[in-house]
């Protein structure tokens, strides 16, 4: 059994082991980051934290980028460092029994760096995707 | 020695308390091998450590329970419950011994014996000793409680970056105070949890400390091993061991101070066959000291031997293509020592097994950089180097200027800034050259670099209305920053940023304002390398040929603004503050008439303090006029400012030379001519020559009188009552001419001609005139 948080991102629908998720957030006013890599949308604080927020679309090296008006992001950890993922909309928290399947059809762009597999939720198929390879951007894909 | 027996308590009493449960089963099962092992190992270990102390007690009690203990282990004696019994009641007393040390309470001493009779008892005898000793462990518990524990490292690093959240949090509520409509009692309370917060960091920013012995430490052993190897003789001088200093910035510090001894030693000190034809004494001397400074440690390796060749340096430069023939002609020799920063240039004619191959000195520069340090370094042909590290206290938390550019802010460490100029001031002029922008600031030319064009932001402000920092991330390369405005100067909570920011090369952190928004913190080197600013435009730039420095008064005199001791704001030239410390107040005396402060080997005349001088620490500033100092103790720094208004002179000559404006507020400015004028009196070990001044001319005041001052008279005013005796008296022609004086009159005329043939004053503009009377005044006087 795994929970999973369903979201939308990037225009899928798709899921995240809920382990990884410290929580889910309204971001306010975002600080960009001049010359960083193109996935880093700027920096935002939380709770006097300071978060390292993420575009998915560039991450996912999309063409089209629809994080400008973004306000909800999903906090993730990594070595450390607090990131929030831009996310088009948060569904729920579904705890199934996961049985990941190797993706057979061919993903477009960066989809195929981040995702982990196929599982099945309530009947639909959803990417099962790797948080921390969404974090890193299209650079880590070449590490 | 106090720290060895405190490591031993501690390490004690932590056996003890692991023993705590052994000690039970053991006497539940006697027989078990394994617990009478344990028990066995620590009345060793306890024995055996005392041998480094003087503590004949300890010492008697775990020997007699070994010997025991070896005897049951050994098989020819049986653990019976009365031997049980008598070791546990000499580990009990071994703990209560531990704690009186450590409390520095006395313990009687008298029933030890018993206790150790008690061990060679037979059995039935045993069980009445035992409870005779019940007595003084219950009375323990009443004694003073235990001073120190051992902590995890990791656990303080915990309590470090929650403090630190601590301080974030605290700034954000203060944010969302000022929105809302305010209540005293709620401010207060919010005044407080402040002032405990701050108390707090404080207390455990101390925890993270770390003496410089632990960095220290290892050097007598890697001096001797390093010239053994070498075959040289070093003989190797350790100072300000006790010199504390953050945990992680001590572990940034040894592997360039590692690289910088094992370079002195291979590089810098010669074979003894060398140094006596040089005709030095045979064995080479390493000095490594640690000092406090402000809020930075200073750390300086001095050797005595050769020094750096400059030439060599230089023609290895041309060689590798780091500078051009040309340019190295125009290099001072300080310029070409510093070239020893510069990656690929290490004077070694080969490389050697000790210094080894690819880390250099630009290496060590690079790492005491990245923690926000300064290297220097001097050197003298044939007499040695002297290499300087400058280091901030502590990583998280450094002084910082916000400053914005396009709209957003941005922090600059502060340790980085030199100077900040607005561009329209008429000092500045900006050049263009060849598409890049130079910033000549007085005397000299550095390249510009736009904040805007290496973030790549937009920005509508023009250049002319633009601030310009001039940076100097380190050894040298110093350039000039425009932004768009310079706003404050904060204590910045500093937190490493996520490697994909970091990866942009331009940051060194993030950090968050007063008003909760995320700031990110530049890096000065970051950026110098992104702009390509690099040694040889800048260096050569310096050597443009230099104007002599003009004062120009109506720009404004930096001053550091602090806070006296007694409470009042005053402001003094930053020109002649030489540094910032902290003593003890120990080291200050009333001796000889006056306070004074032993600062090492120096005694400064101490002044700011009135007659008496606060307990404990004692912060100063080090005042230097280039020939004499002066120590002048304060309560805390504000802010570095301008003096851009008019100073209002004093009434009275005195330590307050006038008032000026600065933030709307009034404040005092220390005169810096008079301070220095009452000391180099008490220094010349004699009375100085006294000149009266016409209180009412403010020309006289304001113009005249620093040069009186600098031909070594002391001013003071015509109207004082021992201004009879003076010396000297400087008149206004036309004014009335001072009555009843003993001294010379010198009268000054305002028009350049004389007004007739018997006319002996001086025109007042007449420098060269004035200066001969002054001194050949000057001359009879001191003759006579």
């Amino acid at each position: 059994m795994e929970l999973l948080l369903i979201v939308t991102i990037a225009g899928e629908r798709i899921a995240i082991p809920a382990a990884d998720v410290e929580s889910v957030v309204e971001l306010e006013a975002l600080i960009p980051v001049p010359q960083a890599a193109a996935h880093v949308a700027g920096l935002a604080a939380l709770r006097s934290r300071v978060l390292t927020v993420i575009d998915c679309f560039a991450s996912l090296e999309l063409r089209t980028s629809g994080s400008q008006s973004l306000k909800e992001a999903i906090i993730v950890e990594a070595d450390g460092h607090p990131y929030a993922l831009l996310v088009e909309s948060v569904e729920d928290v579904v705890e199934v029994e996961v049985e990941v399947r190797p993706v057979r059809t061919s993903l477009k762009g960066g989809w195929r760096r981040v995702a982990r597999g196929m599982i099945e939720v309530g009947g639909d198929l959803l990417l099962l995707v790797d948080t921390h390879a969404l974090l890193g951007g299209p650079a880590a894909q070449a590490a | 020695m106090d720290d060895l027996l405190t490591e031993f308590i501690a390490e004690t009493r932590e056996m003890l308390e692991a023993l705590g449960g052994v000690i039970v089963a053991w006497e539940a099962a006697p027989e078990d091998r394994a617990r009478l092992d344990e028990i066995f190992r620590f009345v060793h270990t306890v024995k055996g450590n005392c041998g480094f102390f003087d503590l004949p007690r300890l010492e008697k009690l775990s020997h007699a329970a070994e010997d025991v203990l070896a005897d049951v282990r050994a098989g020819n004696r049986a653990a019976d419950h009365g031997l049980v019994s008598a070791v546990l009641a000499i580990i009990d007393r071994i703990g209560e011994i531990v704690q009186a040390l450590e409390t520095g309470e006395a313990l009687a001493s008298e029933d030890d014996e018993l206790l150790i009779e008690a061990l060679t008892r037979k059995p039935e005898e045993v069980d009445d000793a035992a409870a005779a000793t019940a007595g003084p462990a219950g009375a323990a518990e009443a004694r003073k409680a235990i001073r120190s524990i051992r902590l995890s490292v990791d656990l303080l690093d915990r309590m470090m970056s929650g403090v630190s959240d601590m301080v974030l949090a605290r700034n954000e509520l203060a944010r969302r105070l000022r929105g809302v409509h305010s209540d005293n009692g709620v401010e207060n309370a919010f005044e407080r949890l402040s002032s405990c917060i701050a108390e707090m960091r404080d207390a455990i920013t101390r925890t993270r400390m770390q003496r410089m012995d632990s960095l220290f430490v290892m050097l007598p052993r890697m001096v001797r091993d390093i010239s053994g190897e070498l075959n040289k003789s070093v003989a190797l001088e350790i100072d300000g061991g006790d010199v504390e200093l953050d945990r992680e910035m001590i572990e940034m510090i040894r592997d360039p101070l590692t690289h910088i001894v094992r370079n002195a030693i291979d590089h810098g000190i010669e074979s003894a066959e060398e140094r006596a034809k040089a005709g030095k004494a045979a064995s080479g001397t390493l000095r490594v000291s640690a000092r406090q400074s402000g809020n930075q440690i200073l750390i300086e390796i001095l050797d005595d031997g050769r020094g750096i060749d400059g030439e060599k340096l230089v023609r290895k430069a041309i060689t590798n293509g780091v500078i051009t023939a040309e340019q190295a002609e125009r290099l001072s020799n300080q310029q070409k020592i510093a070239l020893i920063f510069e990656a690929g240039l290490s004077t070694a004619k080969e490389v050697t097994a000790i210094s080894g191959r690819g880390v250099g000195m630009d290496v060590v520069r690079a790492n005491i950089e990245r923690i926000g340090g300064i290297v220097d370094v001097e050197s003298k042909a044939g007499q040695g180097v002297r290499l300087t590290l400058r280091v901030p206290l502590t990583l998280t938390i450094i002084p910082a200027l916000t400053v914005s550019v396009g709209g957003r802010n941005y922090a600059i460490p502060r340790s980085a800034t030199e100077e900040i100029v607005r561009a329209k001031n008429a000092t500045v002029k900006i050049e263009s050259l060849g598409g890049s922008k130079v910033a000549a600031i007085r005397d000299r030319r550095i390249p510009l670099v736009s904040l805007a064009e290496v973030l790549g932001v937009e920005h509508a402000t023009p250049i002319e209305e633009q601030s310009l920092i001039v940076l100097k991330p380190a050894g040298g390369d110093d350039y000039a920053l425009a932004v768009d405005a310079v706003h404050d100067h904060e204590e910045l909570v500093v937190k490493p940023a996520a490697p994909v920011v970091m990866a942009a090369g331009l940051y060194a952190g993030t950090t968050l304002a007063d008003d909760g928004s995320p700031i990110l913190l530049l890096d000065p080197s970051g950026i110098a390398a992104s702009a390509d600013v690099v040694l040889d435009q800048n260096e050569i730039e310096k050597l443009a040929p230099q104007a002599p420095r003009v004062e120009h008064r109506e720009e404004g005199v930096p001053a550091l603004l602090f806070l006296t001791l007694a409470g009042e704001k005053r402001a003094v030239a930053l020109s002649i503050v030489e540094r910032i410390e902290e003593v003890s107040s120990g080291c200050v005396k009333f001796s000889a008439g006056r306070l004074r402060i032993a600062l090492g080997e120096i005694i400064l005349p101490l002044e700011g303090c009135g007659d008496s001088v606060p307990a404990g620490q004692l912060r100063i500033l080090r005042l230097s006029d280039g020939n004499s100092e002066i120590a002048y103790g304060f309560a805390e720094v504000i802010d570095l400012v301008t003096l851009s208004e008019e100073l209002k002179p004093a009434s009275v000559p005195g330590e307050i030379g006038g008032v000026s404006l600065i933030g709307g507020e009034q404040v005092e400015v220390i005169d810096s001519y008079w301070l220095f004028g009452q000391h180099s009196e008490q220094r010349e070990n004699g009375r100085s020559l006294t000149c009266a001044l016409p209180a009412d001319d403010p020309w006289m005041r304001n113009i005249l009188r620093p040069l009186i001052e600098a031909a070594g008279y002391r001013t003071i005013d015509a109207t004082d009552p021992k201004a009879e005796t003076a010396d000297l008296h400087i008149a206004s022609a036309g004014a009335e001419r001072p009555s009843g004086v003993s001294g010379t009159i010198i009268t000054l005329r305002a028009r350049p001609e004389p007004a007739g043939a018997k006319d002996d004053s001086i025109y007042r503009y007449d420098r060269v005139g004035l200066l001969t009377a002054l001194s050949a005044h000057a001359g009879r006087k001191r003759a006579s």
